[in-house]
Protein backbone atom coordinates (compact mmCIF):
# COMPACT_ATOMS: atom_id res chain seq x y z
CA UNK A 1 0.00 0.00 0.00
CA UNK A 2 1.11 3.60 -0.85
CA UNK A 3 1.48 5.72 1.57
CA UNK A 4 -0.86 7.91 0.15
CA UNK A 5 -3.85 5.57 1.14
CA UNK A 6 -2.76 4.99 4.63
CA UNK A 7 -3.83 9.11 5.24
CA UNK A 8 -6.28 9.45 7.31
CA UNK A 9 -9.06 11.50 5.23
CA UNK A 10 -12.48 13.12 6.39
CA UNK A 11 -15.16 11.29 5.10
CA UNK A 12 -18.49 13.28 4.08
CA UNK A 13 -21.04 10.21 3.75
CA UNK A 14 -24.20 10.26 3.12
CA UNK A 15 -26.50 12.25 6.13
CA UNK A 16 -28.06 9.45 8.31
CA UNK A 17 -31.90 8.69 8.62
CA UNK A 18 -32.06 9.75 12.51
CA UNK A 19 -30.29 13.29 10.86
CA UNK A 20 -32.87 13.87 8.74
CA UNK A 21 -35.43 15.65 11.25
CA UNK A 22 -32.72 17.98 12.20
CA UNK A 23 -31.08 18.82 8.33
CA UNK A 24 -32.99 21.96 6.94
CA UNK A 25 -33.57 21.42 3.56
CA UNK A 26 -33.67 24.28 0.82
CA UNK A 27 -36.98 24.48 -1.26
CA UNK A 28 -35.30 22.69 -4.32
CA UNK A 29 -34.18 19.77 -2.19
CA UNK A 30 -37.65 19.37 -0.78
CA UNK A 31 -39.13 19.83 -4.14
CA UNK A 32 -36.27 17.03 -5.39
CA UNK A 33 -36.91 14.31 -2.83
CA UNK A 34 -40.53 14.91 -3.18
CA UNK A 35 -39.93 14.02 -7.21
CA UNK A 36 -38.22 10.69 -5.82
CA UNK A 37 -40.99 9.79 -3.11
CA UNK A 38 -44.11 10.74 -5.71
CA UNK A 39 -41.93 8.37 -8.51
CA UNK A 40 -41.47 5.63 -5.96
CA UNK A 41 -45.50 6.03 -4.94
CA UNK A 42 -46.52 5.69 -8.46
CA UNK A 43 -44.33 2.54 -8.79
CA UNK A 44 -46.04 1.05 -6.06
CA UNK A 45 -49.69 1.40 -6.89
CA UNK A 46 -49.38 0.81 -10.48
CA UNK A 47 -51.23 -2.08 -9.95
CA UNK A 48 -53.91 -0.41 -8.72
CA UNK A 49 -54.09 2.08 -10.93
CA UNK A 50 -54.22 -0.45 -14.12
CA UNK A 51 -57.12 -2.13 -12.01
CA UNK A 52 -59.20 1.11 -11.90
CA UNK A 53 -58.32 1.01 -15.87
CA UNK A 54 -59.18 -2.76 -16.33
CA UNK A 55 -62.71 -1.99 -14.99
CA UNK A 56 -63.11 1.41 -16.27
CA UNK A 57 -62.65 -0.41 -19.88
CA UNK A 58 -63.92 -3.68 -19.93
CA UNK A 59 -67.87 -3.28 -19.11
CA UNK A 60 -70.91 -0.91 -18.62
CA UNK A 61 -70.97 -2.56 -15.57
CA UNK A 62 -67.67 -2.63 -14.25
CA UNK A 63 -67.16 1.31 -15.25
CA UNK A 64 -70.68 1.00 -13.04
CA UNK A 65 -68.45 -0.75 -10.09
CA UNK A 66 -65.57 1.34 -10.62
CA UNK A 67 -67.73 4.61 -10.24
CA UNK A 68 -69.38 3.16 -6.78
CA UNK A 69 -65.73 2.17 -5.81
CA UNK A 70 -64.40 5.98 -6.32
CA UNK A 71 -66.99 6.93 -3.56
CA UNK A 72 -65.39 5.57 -0.69
CA UNK A 73 -63.41 8.72 1.00
CA UNK A 74 -60.18 6.52 0.97
CA UNK A 75 -60.29 5.74 -2.29
CA UNK A 76 -60.71 9.43 -3.21
CA UNK A 77 -58.11 10.38 -0.93
CA UNK A 78 -55.94 7.72 -2.91
CA UNK A 79 -56.62 9.36 -6.36
CA UNK A 80 -55.83 13.15 -4.60
CA UNK A 81 -52.66 11.38 -3.86
CA UNK A 82 -52.11 10.21 -7.48
CA UNK A 83 -53.02 13.18 -8.57
CA UNK A 84 -50.61 15.17 -7.11
CA UNK A 85 -47.88 12.62 -7.58
CA UNK A 86 -48.03 12.74 -11.23
CA UNK A 87 -48.47 16.45 -10.98
CA UNK A 88 -45.45 17.11 -8.75
CA UNK A 89 -43.80 14.78 -10.61
CA UNK A 90 -44.19 15.95 -14.30
CA UNK A 91 -43.32 19.26 -13.15
CA UNK A 92 -39.98 18.66 -11.25
CA UNK A 93 -39.27 16.23 -14.66
CA UNK A 94 -39.79 19.76 -16.95
CA UNK A 95 -37.62 21.31 -14.77
CA UNK A 96 -34.73 18.76 -15.16
CA UNK A 97 -35.28 18.89 -18.96
CA UNK A 98 -34.79 22.84 -18.84
CA UNK A 99 -31.87 22.61 -16.30
CA UNK A 100 -30.41 20.14 -19.18
CA UNK A 101 -30.14 23.09 -21.53
CA UNK A 102 -28.49 25.18 -18.99
CA UNK A 103 -31.11 27.22 -18.33
CA UNK A 104 -31.80 28.49 -14.46
CA UNK A 105 -28.71 26.96 -12.83
CA UNK A 106 -27.99 29.81 -10.45
CA UNK A 107 -28.24 29.64 -6.89
CA UNK A 108 -31.37 32.32 -6.62
CA UNK A 109 -32.94 30.56 -9.89
CA UNK A 110 -32.96 27.11 -8.40
CA UNK A 111 -34.15 28.19 -4.59
CA UNK A 112 -37.36 29.75 -7.32
CA UNK A 113 -37.53 26.40 -9.26
CA UNK A 114 -37.92 24.19 -5.98
CA UNK A 115 -40.64 26.82 -4.85
CA UNK A 116 -42.26 26.96 -8.10
CA UNK A 117 -42.00 23.40 -8.69
CA UNK A 118 -43.71 23.10 -5.16
CA UNK A 119 -46.44 25.28 -5.36
CA UNK A 120 -47.33 24.69 -9.36
CA UNK A 121 -47.79 20.89 -8.35
CA UNK A 122 -49.81 21.58 -5.48
CA UNK A 123 -52.03 24.51 -7.47
CA UNK A 124 -52.69 22.11 -10.24
CA UNK A 125 -53.66 19.54 -7.43
CA UNK A 126 -56.25 21.16 -5.84
CA UNK A 127 -57.80 21.35 -9.62
CA UNK A 128 -57.63 17.53 -9.58
CA UNK A 129 -58.59 17.27 -5.46
CA UNK A 130 -61.84 19.52 -6.66
CA UNK A 131 -62.90 17.39 -9.35
CA UNK A 132 -62.01 14.25 -7.57
CA UNK A 133 -64.27 15.27 -4.35
CA UNK A 134 -67.35 16.45 -6.89
CA UNK A 135 -67.12 20.40 -6.69
CA UNK A 136 -67.22 20.56 -10.05
CA UNK B 1 2.46 -6.88 -9.95
CA UNK B 2 3.00 -7.92 -13.42
CA UNK B 3 0.82 -4.58 -14.21
CA UNK B 4 2.33 -3.60 -17.78
CA UNK B 5 -0.34 -5.30 -19.61
CA UNK B 6 -2.66 -3.12 -22.28
CA UNK B 7 -5.43 -2.05 -19.72
CA UNK B 8 -3.12 -0.40 -17.44
CA UNK B 9 -1.37 1.44 -20.10
CA UNK B 10 -4.53 2.39 -21.82
CA UNK B 11 -6.64 3.16 -18.76
CA UNK B 12 -5.03 7.11 -18.42
CA UNK B 13 -6.40 9.91 -18.98
CA UNK B 14 -9.70 10.08 -21.44
CA UNK B 15 -9.74 6.55 -21.77
CA UNK B 16 -9.82 5.74 -17.91
CA UNK B 17 -12.25 3.43 -17.09
CA UNK B 18 -14.66 5.22 -14.50
CA UNK B 19 -17.60 2.74 -13.87
CA UNK B 20 -18.22 -0.60 -15.34
CA UNK B 21 -20.91 -1.03 -16.88
CA UNK B 22 -21.33 2.27 -18.94
CA UNK B 23 -25.14 2.62 -18.69
CA UNK B 24 -25.10 6.22 -16.97
CA UNK B 25 -25.51 8.02 -20.23
CA UNK B 26 -28.03 6.02 -21.93
CA UNK B 27 -30.06 5.60 -18.86
CA UNK B 28 -29.53 9.63 -18.53
CA UNK B 29 -30.81 10.04 -21.58
CA UNK B 30 -33.48 7.00 -21.71
CA UNK B 31 -35.43 8.98 -18.98
CA UNK B 32 -35.82 11.65 -20.68
CA UNK B 33 -36.77 10.49 -24.21
CA UNK B 34 -39.78 8.02 -21.78
CA UNK B 35 -40.59 11.06 -20.01
CA UNK B 36 -41.59 12.79 -23.03
CA UNK B 37 -43.46 10.33 -24.49
CA UNK B 38 -45.36 9.55 -21.04
CA UNK B 39 -46.18 13.16 -20.64
CA UNK B 40 -47.41 13.68 -24.26
CA UNK B 41 -49.30 10.57 -23.72
CA UNK B 42 -50.78 12.16 -20.71
CA UNK B 43 -51.43 15.25 -22.52
CA UNK B 44 -53.09 13.36 -24.96
CA UNK B 45 -55.50 11.17 -22.92
CA UNK B 46 -56.48 14.02 -21.27
CA UNK B 47 -57.59 16.21 -24.26
CA UNK B 48 -59.43 13.32 -25.93
CA UNK B 49 -61.10 12.37 -22.83
CA UNK B 50 -62.80 16.10 -22.36
CA UNK B 51 -63.60 15.77 -25.72
CA UNK B 52 -64.76 12.44 -26.03
CA UNK B 53 -68.24 12.42 -27.89
CA UNK B 54 -70.41 11.09 -25.10
CA UNK B 55 -70.06 11.10 -20.81
CA UNK B 56 -69.61 7.93 -19.24
CA UNK B 57 -68.66 4.26 -19.98
CA UNK B 58 -69.12 5.26 -23.63
CA UNK B 59 -67.30 7.99 -24.32
CA UNK B 60 -64.27 6.43 -22.17
CA UNK B 61 -64.12 2.79 -23.68
CA UNK B 62 -64.49 4.79 -26.82
CA UNK B 63 -60.87 6.15 -26.41
CA UNK B 64 -59.72 2.84 -26.43
CA UNK B 65 -61.63 1.22 -29.37
CA UNK B 66 -58.92 2.68 -31.78
CA UNK B 67 -56.23 0.70 -32.53
CA UNK B 68 -54.06 3.82 -32.40
CA UNK B 69 -54.38 4.94 -29.21
CA UNK B 70 -54.07 1.14 -27.97
CA UNK B 71 -50.72 0.95 -29.60
CA UNK B 72 -50.31 5.10 -28.30
CA UNK B 73 -50.81 3.60 -24.61
CA UNK B 74 -48.68 0.58 -24.83
CA UNK B 75 -46.01 3.10 -26.40
CA UNK B 76 -46.78 4.59 -23.11
CA UNK B 77 -46.86 1.83 -20.99
CA UNK B 78 -43.66 0.60 -21.82
CA UNK B 79 -42.21 3.72 -21.88
CA UNK B 80 -43.40 4.01 -18.24
CA UNK B 81 -42.17 0.19 -17.30
CA UNK B 82 -38.41 1.52 -18.33
CA UNK B 83 -38.49 4.84 -17.21
CA UNK B 84 -39.32 3.08 -14.11
CA UNK B 85 -36.65 0.50 -14.06
CA UNK B 86 -34.62 3.66 -14.23
CA UNK B 87 -35.77 5.34 -11.62
CA UNK B 88 -36.40 2.53 -9.16
CA UNK B 89 -33.08 0.89 -9.67
CA UNK B 90 -31.82 4.52 -8.69
CA UNK B 91 -33.34 4.37 -5.39
CA UNK B 92 -32.08 0.78 -4.61
CA UNK B 93 -28.34 1.95 -5.58
CA UNK B 94 -28.36 4.93 -3.59
CA UNK B 95 -29.97 3.32 -0.46
CA UNK B 96 -29.31 -0.40 -0.63
CA UNK B 97 -25.70 -1.18 -0.28
CA UNK B 98 -25.72 -5.02 0.90
CA UNK B 99 -25.44 -6.75 -2.94
CA UNK B 100 -27.72 -9.48 -2.49
CA UNK B 101 -30.89 -7.32 -1.04
CA UNK B 102 -30.40 -4.64 -3.54
CA UNK B 103 -30.41 -7.57 -6.28
CA UNK B 104 -33.56 -9.35 -4.71
CA UNK B 105 -35.31 -5.66 -4.65
CA UNK B 106 -34.56 -5.21 -8.31
CA UNK B 107 -35.42 -8.28 -9.09
CA UNK B 108 -38.81 -7.77 -7.67
CA UNK B 109 -38.69 -4.08 -9.49
CA UNK B 110 -38.75 -6.28 -12.71
CA UNK B 111 -40.99 -8.89 -12.09
CA UNK B 112 -43.54 -6.30 -10.73
CA UNK B 113 -42.98 -3.93 -13.82
CA UNK B 114 -42.86 -6.83 -15.87
CA UNK B 115 -46.15 -8.01 -15.00
CA UNK B 116 -47.87 -4.59 -14.96
CA UNK B 117 -47.24 -4.39 -18.72
CA UNK B 118 -48.38 -8.14 -19.81
CA UNK B 119 -51.93 -7.32 -17.31
CA UNK B 120 -52.04 -4.27 -19.39
CA UNK B 121 -51.86 -5.85 -22.89
CA UNK B 122 -54.48 -8.23 -21.54
CA UNK B 123 -56.55 -5.35 -20.97
CA UNK B 124 -56.22 -2.73 -23.84
CA UNK B 125 -56.97 -5.89 -26.07
CA UNK B 126 -60.09 -6.98 -24.47
CA UNK B 127 -61.75 -3.88 -25.27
Amino acid sequence: MSELAKKSRPQFRNIHVTQLVHYRLPAAGVMSILHRISGAGMFLTLPIVLLFFDWSITSELSYARLMEVFDFTIVKLLLCGLAWAFLHHLLAGIRHLVSDMHIGLAKEQSAAWGKGVLIGGVALSVLAWLKIFGVF
Amino acid sequence: MSGTSDSVQNNIGPKRLVVGAHYGLRDWLAQRVTATVIGTYAVVLFISALLAPEPGYGGWAGLFAATWMKVFTLLALLALIYHAWVGVRDIWMDYVKPVGVRLALQIFTILWLVGCGVWAVEILWRV
